[in-house]
């Protein structure tokens, strides 16, 4: 594999960018939607190349140089890409499921006027992605964060002749400089520590730190905050369920698959030196912990199919977050992995109703659905299984991993993990039951448009629903006979952190059988709300009250997903904006008074002087002689 | 003034004095022609008589302190002085056009 195909990865999405973007109005549109999705295909054949060429040359990880950045005195930032395994699978997962909803794009934004702008924002956001995870120090990781932010934004915003996308957009794109805000102090502290911000002089000087170095534990809260605001942990994830404005592939592939697990990439990057910081990873763990329930427990009442979907992978990233504060590295990139083939199929599964309802949402006005959309409602179905950790699926080998590693770690966690797998199961079933069976409760002209999407839409549901069925495969535990290969993949990756914190690399203390118990209790819990939502929603056929009803204190407060937004608004919004506004008019009173002056005096002057041009020329002459007699005077006789 | 051996007999036959008050005189005349008279033509005539004032104090000198240099100056002079009345006349004759006139008392519409 040589070099000159691995920089290829990234560039043939920026490439695409540049036609798209440039060329938007005059390619049509046939050809917008194959360039954009061929550079994607490109660079996903590459990536596949580029993993088989790394495993067949024994899995040795190599930081490929490009050129000399930045050099400022001792610091010195060169452009290179770092592929190892961690770098690689995220490749996969970026442009593999990438590839599938830009195909599912061109069905689903066919009849939109901005085609040719969405494909252009979607290879550019792949461009920054796909930087994020290549890149071998801290600093492209960075421009990486920034740009895929901005690509969130402008996509959030696509349609943005509506005022509310837009302030979803700004929502966004602030919260997330909340968190860069962290991740770029936690970049300073690394380059005040250690003199550098390549990965691997980072983590080998990191090696030898002390367990619980107070630096250390500043540095990764840092970088911890970064990833709360990217990946949507609590007290900053507001604005992924707001983010859900933008079209639906969007949330599939940015705000589902692959942007919000950018910060678990970030997290299980710096392994090294989470392991040196217990006390961080204690907190990263409660804070998941916390985002997983919480996040879960709004999931329960909400009534817009995609906002259903939003608080799921709010807290599934709880999930993944959790995992991590029980250093259960590859275990949550397991989750991560198949969090991106599950959450990518139910959001595009949600688009294909979302398209056949003529762009209705609110699952009230669903049902019966299944007869219409059969090939969606099967994948929604494969997908509904995976997510609620229904073996032998996909969600019931990561999630089942994760919550056996914090049950080691930390009881109370794991009864919080099992809680949210509880809810987690409930809504999803009873988005499932309210969407497609049933009867239909929409109106007449709805129920007439209903169709089954087009085959560029559907092909990528099936490939994503086989993932979705057979991606938990690759990481069987060892209890059910089976071999990780993920973990076993994943593990040269923590040499590091083996060195430094050798206690939590021990193999576990479970025995089978109690493994065996905590699966039996996840699943148990699973089956016991799919048979609660079932005999609610489909047995007993209640439909969600409408808005104007009267609710009860505790499902209102959870219907407004706790007044966190108003919260939100009361403490940091209004009192910014009040403040500004009173720096604002303070300011204007001052400048005003001070420009307005000047030009005053500058007038009145102006005034004075415009007198003199009489306009006759005898007076100019008249002005030069004695001009010239002046000067005569001055130069000569004084 | 001490007369200098080098300067010809001819030469030193008019003194310089007379020179400086010629030329003043044609440059004073020259001045009062630009601020008094109106016709454009005359104005440029009292310009070109300014001009010539200072090309005969330029050889005056030059004579007298045997350079070359000052006579020299005075050719360049001339040759723009013809160029620039070549320009001036055409400018007049442009004013003629519009105004039918050569007052530059019509010519008052560049003012405030």
């Amino acid at each position: 594999m040589s070099a000159s195909l691995l920089v290829l990865i990234p560039l043939l999405p920026f490439l695409g960018f540049l036609i798209n973007g440039i060329g938007f109005r005059t390619i049509p549109k046939g050809a917008v939607g194959i360039i954009g999705s061929l550079a994607v295909i490109g660079s996903f054949a590459l990536s596949l190349n580029a993993f088989n060429a790394f495993v067949a040359a024994g899995s040795t990880p190599f930081v490929l140089p490009l050129f000399d950045w930045i050099t400022v005195g001792d610091l010195n930032i060169p452009f290179s890409f770092q592929i190892d395994q961690l770098s690689l699978l995220m490749l996969m997962i970026i442009t593999g499921v990438g590839s599938l909803i830009h195909i599912y794009s061109i069905g689903y934004m066919k009849h939109d006027e901005g085609f040719g702008k969405f494909f252009a924002y979607l290879n550019l956001f792949l461009f920054f992605m796909l930087l994020l995870v290549l890149g071998s120090n801290y600093v492209i990781m960075f421009i990486g964060w920034e740009g895929v932010g901005l690509c969130s934004y402008l996509l959030i915003g696509f349609w943005n002749k509506n005022t509310n996308y837009n302030n979803a957009a700004r929502k966004a794109f602030i919260m997330n400089r909340v968190g860069d805000l962290g991740f770029l102090l936690g970049i300073f502290t690394i380059i005040a520590t250690f003199g550098s911000v390549e990965y691997l002089e980072v983590f080998s000087k990191a090696t030898g730190f002390q367990v619980g170095d107070p630096v250390i534990i500043a540095i990764t809260l840092f970088l911890f905050i970064g990833a709360m605001g990217k990946s949507a942990q609590i007290p900053l994830y507001t604005w992924l369920p707001d983010a859900m404005a933008g079209p639906t592939p969007v949330s599939a592939l940015i705000h589902a698959a692959t942007m919000v697990t950018a910060g678990i990439y970030m997290v299980i990057r710096s392994n090294v030196l989470y392991s040196l910081a217990p006390s961080t990873l204690e907190f990263v763990g409660i804070i998941g912990g916390a985002t997983a329930l919480f996040a879960a427990s709004i999931g329960l009442l909400q009534n817009d199919i995609k906002k259903v979907l939003a608080y799921s992978t709010v807290s599934q990233l709880g999930y993944m977050f959790m995992g991590l504060g029980a250093m259960a590295y590859s275990a949550s990139m397991f989750h991560v992995i198949t969090h991106a083939f599950f959450k990518a199929l139910l959001f595009l599964g949600a688009g294909s109703v979302i398209h056949a309802m003529s762009d209705e949402q609110d699952i009230r006005s669903m049902g019966g659905l299944r007869k219409k959309l059969p090939i969606t409602f099967l994948t929604f179905l494969i997908a509904t299984i995976a997510i609620s950790g229904i073996p032998p699926f996909a969600g019931f080998f990561s999630k089942d991993e994760i919550l056996a590693h914090v049950f080691e770690h930390n009881k109370l966690l794991w009864v919080v993990g099992v809680l949210g797998s509880l809810m987690t199961s409930f809504y999803m079933f009873r988005l499932l039951f309210l969407t497609f069976f049933g009867k239909f409760r929409g109106t007449h002209d709805q129920e007439h448009h209903l169709h089954e999407s087009p085959a560029s839409m559907t092909i990528p549901l099936v490939i994503l629903a086989v993932l979705s069925a057979l991606g938990g495969f690759i990481g069987v535990p060892e209890a059910l006979h089976g071999t990780h290969k993920l973990a076993e993949f994943m593990s040269p990756l923590y040499e590091g952190s083996r060195q430094v914190n050798p206690e939590a690399f021990l193999p576990t203390t479970l025995s089978h059988s109690e493994e065996y118990i905590l699966m039996a209790v996840s699943v148990g819990v699973a089956l016991i709300s799919l048979i609660i939502a079932y005999v609610m929603y489909v047995q007993k056929e209640s439909v969600p009250a409408p808005d104007s009803e009267e609710k009860s204190a505790v499902q209102n407060l959870i219907y407004n997903k706790y007044y966190v937004d108003e919260l939100y608004n009361a403490v940091f919004v209004k009192p910014i904006k009040s403040l500004s506004n009173v720096l604002y008019s303070f300011g204007e009173f001052f400048i005003d008074l001070f420009v307005n002056g000047t030009a005053r005096l500058i007038a009145f002057l102006g005034g004075l002087l415009r007198k003199t041009q009489t306009g006759s020329t005898g007076d100019y002459v008249f002005a030069m002689v004695l001009g010239i007699v002046v000067i005569l005077f001055w130069k000569l006789l004084l | 003034m001490i007369p200098n051996p080098n300067i010809p007999e001819v030469i030193q036959n008019v003194p310089l004095q007379y020179y400086l008050i010629l030329s003043t005189l044609l440059f004073v005349i020259g001045i009062i022609g630009v601020l008094t008279r109106r016709n454009a033509i005359i104005i440029f005539m009292s310009v070109e008589l300014m001009l010539n004032a200072a090309n005969i104090l330029l050889i005056a000198f030059s004579s007298y302190r045997s350079d070359p240099s000052g006579q020299v100056f005075v050719f360049f002079i001339m040759a723009v002085a013809a160029a620039e009345v070549a320009v001036g006349l055409a400018i007049i004759v442009m004013i003629y056009r519009n105004t039918r006139n050569t007052d530059i008392g019509f010519l008052n519409k560049l003012k405030w």
